[in-house]
């Protein structure tokens, strides 16, 4: 089992109090599978995405990947294992604006040390953004962006990939294009995916399907 | 992986050139206002040092014949054997009347300063041995051109008028061949030598003289622009930590990705820390240049200005002293490690997750502003607490911190609220719109804005405080340098002939008598004055009796110098014991500029009852035809040159000189304006890039591009109007501190403060165009921010 999740929980303290997110979160994921995670907006699905990929901490509970239980990890180890294990296709974490295409998709692969010219520019092509490399971000359009973002998640050779719907501000074709792309190419290097989308469609082209509600999976 | 954080850390600059040009500039410029001053400082005090060093009259005790001019070589000799440390010297006038060049000649053997006045390192001993040149400053030289037949050589730093060389060449040209005009004693004499009436009876010892007058004024100079280096020192900080601030705030959300995708938080610190060590040396070695540079400008006036004053030889070159990169790049790299220190806390504290940082950026930001506030006003108390019941120059220099900081810190919030008000009063909704932009505008401005608070604080305090000197100055050197000419004779014998002679030569004799006497229990000097037309018209008095000098003349009363005064707490109509059955009160009491002890003043006869065995050896003589007198004291009388002081010469020389000094000054004033406008330049170009989501709900909605560029101009002169308006009673302030605090603390008086509103309405102009200046081209770069830049800030909403 790849990834394992424990009794897993999460609460905001807001004005109103503290306001539980997360009451208690089990699952597992195995190497190579592909899951959707549904839910209603605030229903805590970029949370858990963000506890799994070791960028937030969790109350209670226990997030084990390929045995590591990263709830117990310092600040330097948790970068250790984001750097080489995971990948993340988040709208927040963007490209950084001064670099280059080529540099941007090489960046994480590098800072993992895993780094290999043949591979990234597979990637590249087959993105179709084998003519944009020496471009800067901003000169890319939200969709090339997106694609510029998958290809820095795989080149850095990551057992699990987290998706925060990366096709959420991208038109329903194109959409489309960049999923199948993205679903391919992961099934190339074997990695495990979790995905969050709202759309009922990509979810099923997914393995399996996980639906949030109220802090608890269904 | 430190390489790829590196590349990333490194492309931001390389994507945004201006950024590390504005960043490198403000380390370098702060850094050249420091070592500048700093260098103009240290410069002068070194040359000082040197100065007092050499053979110059009053800093050593010397030798003269009791009758005479002359002293045997033999007695020289004698000396020697009995182990007195002394130095020959011989001296006399050489050259056409008119003309003549005072040529002195020593042994660099035995005198005391070494090499003495050729110190500056052009000449080397064997050199001047083996050579025996002439030395003379450039004018000098031109003189004695042709008139002698020993090699010359040019040396600024030897006093005008004045040829030094070896004593035997000197005395070869003066046809002086065995003979000596005075010995130099060393200060540190071996113990156990014989006394002087055994080795050689006909001479007299005269104390050293001047030399601590001299040093107290220099003193003073020299502790007047070490604040204005501290001053400049805090501007560069403020701009430092501006730029740096905004550095960091720039590429925080590449921060935050460089962490996401697995950049260890403390790896990343390390990094950013190196990174600003390299360019905090960069911006350092830039900046020691600038200021070498600075400084090499401003130098010569420097030199004069202290040379003319106070009499000191300051070498006109300007030297790169070792001390001066360390120190430079030791400024550079601490403002860069206390500005940075706030913003890596930052970035160490920043959430990863842009979710939770809106929210605690802005709890943030209120709990500093908080912590300011609360900082500001225990700063500002401290300071009230110290002008009330304060001590000390450590003191005075806590206060002048305390104050600075506090106003600086207290600045934002001050801002703030004039900008409240102005918000509220508003009609318009553009006025509205306005006033409220303006308010969210400040944080990101303040440290700019409190860098042109603190540059503007420290032109009006510098600058009123160097006028007031000036005026004060002026004012002394009238009333003490009354006399046209001063002489001095050897003997009393000399003494009684000379004035006999000069009495109808002149329109008044005014004899200069003193003993050292203990007064209310301080050491202090007492004085007989020969009350006449020269006291009355010329002496004015800082706090005096009616028909004090009536009462003075007639031996009723006394007065006291403001050392005396302020030491021993005695004021106009106290009494003061001056001898055994004497109390007179105090009838007045003048400012004695520069003098270290306490003095008191009584008439001539008065003086003459209490100590009938003190004659005068030295005279002030009045006279309208200086040249004259001179001639006739030298050619009829036979009083040697030396004996003889111009002193209207030396005024006229000092005066021009105190001019010079403000040149300095306003240059100085310049380039901590310029500074200060670079940092809102630098503040407005970086929030220019960062204004457009404020800025492009207002075009959306049907502002031009152009109206909101004259807006951002417009802001501009807003914030520094209302800076400058806080600027000046602050600078008032410093002024205040500097002047009657710790000059007082220093020195023991008090330099009264004139104040120049003319001078700071120009320096008001001054900031303003500065603020002008600096906002133009980010406001004409956001006039023509192009559509599509605006359109994007919609885009990226989600
Ligand atoms: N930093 C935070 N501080 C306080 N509350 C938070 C914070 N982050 C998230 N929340 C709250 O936690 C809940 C879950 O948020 P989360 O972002 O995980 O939802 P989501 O399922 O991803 O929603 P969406 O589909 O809209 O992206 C929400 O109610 C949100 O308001
Ligand atoms: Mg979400």
């Amino acid at each position: 089992m790849l990834l394992h999740v424990k009794h897993l929980k999460k609460s905001y303290s807001g004005a109103e109090g503290s306001v539980p997110v997360l009451r208690g979160i089990d699952m597992e994921v195995a190497a190579g599978e592909t899951l959707a995670l549904t839910g209603e907006s605030g229903s805590g699905k970029s949370t858990l995405l963000h506890l799994i990929g070791g960028l937030d901490t969790a109350d209670s509970g226990l997030i084990e990947l390929d045995g590591q239980d990263i709830t117990a990890m310092d600040d330097t180890q948790r970068a250790a294992v984001r750097r080489t294990r995971i990948g993340i296709i988040f709208q927040q974490f963007n490209l950084i604006p001064s670099l280059d295409i080529a540099a941007n998709i090489a960046f994480q692969a590098r800072l993992a040390g895993t780094y290999d010219v043949g591979s990234t520019d597979d990637l590249a092509k087959a993105l179709g953004l084998a003519t944009h490399l020496r471009k800067y971000p901003e000169q890319l359009s939200g969709g090339q962006q997106q694609r510029v973002a998958i290809a820095r998640a795989l080149a850095a050779r990551p057992q699990l990939i987290l998706a925060d719907e990366p096709t959420g501000n991208l038109d329903e074709s194109t959409a489309a294009d960049v999923m199948s792309q993205m679903l391919a190419l992961v099934a190339q290097t074997g990695a495990a995916l979790i995905m969050v989308t709202h759309s009922p469609r990509l979810a099923g082209q997914m393995g399996r399907h996980l639906h949030l509600r109220q802090g608890l999976l269904a | 992986m430190t390489a790829t954080g590196l590349s990333a850390l490194w492309s931001h600059w390389r994507r945004n050139p201006l950024q590390l040009f504005t960043l490198v500039a403000g380390l370098a410029l702060a850094t050249a206002l420091w070592s500048g001053v700093q260098a103009v400082n240290a410069e002068a005090r070194a040359s000082y040092d040197a100065a007092a060093a050499t053979l110059g009259e009053g800093q050593y005790d010397q030798l003269l014949p009791a009758v005479g001019s002359d002293i045997a070589q033999e007695t020289f000799i004698a000396l020697r054997r009995a182990g007195w440390l002394v130095g020959p010297v011989v001296e006399g006038q050489i050259g056409p009347a008119g003309t003549q060049v005072r040529l002195v000649g020593i042994d660099p053997l035995t005198a005391p300063g070494g090499l003495g006045p050729v110190g500056g390192g052009s000449m080397d001993l064997p050199q001047f041995l083996s050579e025996q040149p002439v030395f003379a400053n450039a004018a000098t030289a031109a003189k004695l051109e042709g008139l002698i037949d020993a090699p010359l050589v040019i040396e600024p730093t030897i006093a005008p008028d004045t040829a030094i060389t070896d004593i035997f060449v000197a005395q070869r040209l003066l046809g002086a061949q065995g003979r000596l005009n005075r010995l130099i004693l060393a200060p540190e004499q071996p113990v156990g030598r014989p006394a002087l009436e055994n080795i050689a009876p006909d001479l007299t010892r005269r104390a050293a003289q001047g030399g601590s007058d001299v040093g107290r004024l220099t003193d003073s100079f020299h502790l007047n622009l070490t604040a204005f280096g501290l001053l400049s020192f805090a501007v560069g900080i403020f701009i430092v930590h501006g730029a740096i601030g905004l550095a960091f705030e720039q590429r925080r959300a590449m921060v935050r990705t460089l962490r996401a995708l697995g950049m260890p938080l403390r790896r990343l610190i390390v990094l950013m820390a190196s990174e600003l060590l390299v360019l905090a040396l960069i911006g350092g070695v830039l900046g020691v240049s600038l200021g070498y540079i600075v400084a090499a400008t401003l130098l010569p006036d420097v030199a004069a200005t202290l040379k003319g004053l106070y009499g000191a030889q300051v070498s006109g070159a300007l030297q790169l002293r070792p001390a001066w990169w360390l120190s430079g790049l030791a400024i550079s790299v601490l403002g860069t490690a206390i500005a940075a220190t706030g913003a890596l806390i930052s970035v160490a504290r920043m959430p990863l997750l842009a979710s939770a940082q809106p929210r605690a950026w802005a709890t943030y930001r209120a709990r500093v502003r908080q912590i300011q506030m609360a900082v500001s006003v225990a700063l500002l108390a401290t300071a009230l607490i110290l002008v009330l019941v304060g001590e000390g120059l450590v003191m005075g220099f806590g206060l002048l911190a305390c104050l600075l900081i506090g106003a600086a810190l207290a600045l934002p919030l001050v801002l703030d609220g004039m900008l409240w008000l102005a918000s509220v009063r508003a009609r318009s909704v553009v006025a509205q719109w306005f006033w409220a932009d303006t308010r969210q505008q400040l944080p990101g401005l303040s440290l700019a804005l409190m860098a042109l608070l603190l540059a503007m604080a420290a032109n009006v305090g510098v600058s009123t405080m160097v006028s007031s000197f000036r005026l004060t100055f002026t004012g002394f050197l009238d009333q003490r340098l009354a006399s046209e000419i001063y002489v001095s004779a050897q003997s009393v014998q000399q003494a009684r002939a000379l004035e006999a002679f000069a009495a109808p030569l002149t329109s008044e004799v005014l004899p200069l008598l003193s003993v050292e006497a203990t007064l209310a229990g301080l050491p202090a000097e007492l004085y007989g004055a020969r009350i006449g037309a020269t006291y009355r018209d010329n002496w004015g008095l800082l706090a005096a009796a009616p028909n004090v000098w009536d009462s003075v003349a007639a031996g009723d009363a006394l007065l006291v110098n403001e050392q005396l005064a302020r030491r021993a707490g005695l004021w106009v109509g106290d009494d003061l014991r001056i001898g055994p059955q004497t109390v007179l009160p105090i009838a007045g009491v003048f400012g004695d500029y520069g003098n270290p002890i306490g003095q008191a003043i009584v008439s001539e006869p008065l003086f003459s009852t209490l100590h009938p065995q003190v004659t005068a050896l030295r005279f002030g003589l009045r006279t309208d035809d200086a040249e004259a007198l001179r001639n006739a004291l030298t050619d009829d009388f036979g009083l040697p040159a030396g004996n003889i002081t111009d002193q209207a010469q030396i005024k006229a020389f000092s005066l021009a000189v105190f001019e010079r000094t403000f040149t300095v000054t306003a240059a100085l004033n310049v380039l901590t304006l310029s500074v200060a406008g670079f940092a809102i330049f630098m503040s407005l170009l970086t929030l220019a890039g960062m204004r457009l989501p404020q800025l492009a709900p207002a075009w959306a909605l049907g502002m031009t591009r152009r109206r909101l560029g004259q807006l951002e101009l417009m802001r501009a002169v807003v914030l520094a109007v209302l800076t400058t308006a806080c600027a000046l009673p602050l600078g008032l302030a410093l002024a205040w501190v500097l002047l009657a605090v710790v000059n007082v603390e220093a020195f023991g008086w008090r330099l009264p403060m004139y104040v120049f509103p003319r001078d700071y309405a120009v320096l008001g102009l001054f900031a303003l165009a500065a603020a002008l200046l600096a906002a133009a081209w980010p406001a004409r770069r956001l006039a023509r921010t192009p559509p599509a830049d605006l359109l994007k800030v919609f885009a990226n909403e989600r």
